[in-house]
């Protein structure tokens, strides 16, 4: 059988008959994906097994690739946040304030600290939705849908939040340079007032579902487990390599918008398995619940939401009807007339994966001449096959769900 | 306990004399240049030496520079980050036509298929590396799309007016 699929030159062909040879036994090759519901996405791996054992893996990717960096040179700067916002889909904010942050590191902007708090605001409660989604997920492929319906929810209460700040719910290509689009209206922050209040309830409840839970932690302890030094070699940021135990996070590495005035721990793991990516995703929830308050406590008064840089940021519309400033303004900025300097920059921020960067090479003109996104999945993707050696199929799938891997980070 | 640019800056000149230069800081980043056919010797330097600990690969990717000198056609940028004293530096290798730079997957393991996606992008060929193909774009492709002379859109198409949406001869 296998020869129909495989050409014989194929490293599979050639370990299938070795095995064959030794003690007669025969390796079975198991095509998983490229769409399979249990992958939560289009990735395709073709696995060696010896009966339920996997051997070797071999990953294909690229079946969403949308060339979001060609495309990103041919388009104005303020034309690029809705291609971030189609990368990690599940954080989307935290890709939109990343790219302006990016812009503003570039024309030496100065963010007003009120919006540089509604921006944490917008990005902890990003980095809430991605960690519910890994973990609730992570819970229905291990058995219990319960808790994945039950917090699921709350993302719902957070696109609210969303909607009543940009207007968009998914990809919501939020936010301008120097600051948002608009101010936050009264009813977005009586929804983040009544988010802040339900949710912590809601979320303990998960935890007590699934921290102590039998059938979980067996199924997940010593699962997908990764040292320390592996994580680094390949490159692993985020809370999956926290949970490997190494404390690195790029909000206290390199503070940006503020977040140097916030008093937070970065949860670390200890063996880097599946439950200890688990409980890192889980205690980061409740510091991001923490930085909210302590960002809303601190808030500056007054209604600053942006910076004053009009030759980048739009000038209100009714302004542009009646004051001829402003329409050229207006004019300059829709027609990409506007000053750039010739730079190199690299900004980081901490993304619901990991270390998104975002390398940005201009010439002076209205469009990159290079932009290029570090996504954190796309790197750490690789450890997969490495990870899922001498593992159990469910065991795969269950790992590749702690990893958290979004096929729109990984294929950009 | 931060490191100084001129420390690192002076290790490597020690180490390398000629073939690295153009030291600069660009915005918050220290970077500098290297000669192609080093580029193994200095980032195994960076990261094994006790002082400097480059331990971490943060980044790789290409650009294409077509209006270059023949020599200065390709780059391949790579950003390293030491943990220990929070510091990021960024590594430029200039490339000719027919670019060509050795791999350092042997050094950093994170870097195969940041290696494989330049490859698939820019052609840029990494010799020693395990498995160079192409990952994000089909397999029987044949051109790499993000050099500068790969048109984005079909060039017969009239519907669309280039010159509002970004770069043009004039513009550029």
């Amino acid at each position: 059988m296998s020869e129909l699929l495989l050409s014989p030159e194929h490293r599979y062909a050639k370990l299938i008959n070795e095995k064959l040879n030794e003690d007669g036994s025969e390796l079975s090759i198991l095509n998983l994906g490229p769409t399979h519901p249990a992958t939560h996405g289009i990735f395709q791996n073709i696995l060696l097994m010896d009966g339920e054992r996997i051997l070797e893996a071999e990953p294909t990717i690229g079946y969403i690739h949308r060339a979001f960096e060609k495309i990103a040179e041919n388009r104005p700067f303020y034309q690029i946040t809705p291609l971030t916002d189609r990368m990690n889909y599940c954080s989307s904010p935290i890709n939109n304030m990343g790219w302006w942050m990016t812009l503003e590191k570039l024309l030496d902007i100065e963010v007003p600290k009120r919006a540089q708090y509604l921006r944490v605001i917008v990005m902890e409660l990003a980095r809430i939705t991605d960690h519910l989604i890994c973990n609730s997920i992570l819970g229905v492929d291990t058995g219990a849908y319960t808790g994945f319906l039950y917090v699921f929810q709350f993302r719902e209460k957070v696109y609210e939040i969303y909607e009543e700040i940009c207007g968009a719910r998914l990809t919501t290509n939020m936010g301008r340079i120097g600051g948002f689009e608009r101010d936050w209206s009264p009813e977005a922050f009586r929804l983040l007032d009544v988010f802040l209040e339900e949710f912590p309830i809601a979320w303990k409840e998960f935890e007590n579902l699934f921290e102590r839970n039998r059938i979980f932690i067996d199924r997940t302890v010593d699962v997908g487990a990764i040292t320390a030094e592996q994580a680094m070699a390949y490159g692993f940021t985020g809370p999956n390599l926290r949970a490997a135990g190494v404390d690195y996070d790029v909000r206290v590495a390199q503070p940006y918008s503020s977040y140097e005035d916030f008093d937070f721990i970065v949860p670390v793991g200890k063996s880097g398995d599946t439950y200890d990516r688990f409980c890192v995703r889980n205690a980061e929830v409740w510091e991001s619940i923490s930085i909210i308050k302590q960002a809303l406590e601190k808030m500056p008064a007054g209604n600053e939401y942006h910076a004053e840089v009009p030759d980048y940021y739009l000038p209100p519309k009714e302004d542009v009807y009646h004051n001829m400033e402003s329409l050229i303004y207006h004019f300059k900025i829709v027609m990409g007339e506007v000053p750039v300097p010739v730079a190199e920059i690299y900004h980081p921020v901490e993304g619901g994966n990991g270390e998104l960067g975002f390398y940005l090479v201009t010439d002076g003109s209205r469009t990159p001449y290079r932009l290029h996104f570090r996504r954190p999945c796309f790197i750490y993707y690789q450890a997969y096959p490495e990870m899922i050696k001498g593992a159990l199929l469910s065991d795969a799938i269950v790992i590749l769900s702690s990893l958290n891997v979004i096929a729109g980070e990984l294929d950009a | 306990m931060a490191i100084e640019n001129t420390a690192i800056q002076n290790k490597l000149v020690e180490t390398f004399g000629d073939n690295v230069f153009n030291f600069q800081v660009e915005k918050d980043i220290f970077s500098f240049e290297i000669n192609a056919d080093k580029n193994t010797a200095i980032i195994l330097f960076l990261k094994n030496n006790e002082d400097l600990r480059f331990h971490f690969l943060t980044d790789l990717c290409g650009i294409h520079y077509p209006d270059n000198n023949d020599d200065h056609q390709f780059a391949v940028v790579y950003h390293l980050h030491n943990w220990y004293d929070n510091k990021r530096i960024k590594i430029k290798a200039f490339l000719n036509e027919t670019p060509k730079i050795k791999t350092i997957s042997n050094i950093f393991l994170s870097s195969n298929w940041m290696e494989r996606e330049t490859w698939d992008f820019y052609g840029i060929d990494f010799t020693g590396h395990p498995q160079l193909k192409r990952i994000l774009n089909m397999d029987e492709m044949i051109s790499h799309p993000m050099r500068k002379e790969f048109p984005m859109e079909d060039s017969g198409r009239t519907d669309k007016d280039d010159r509002f949406f970004g770069r043009t001869s004039i513009n550029s």
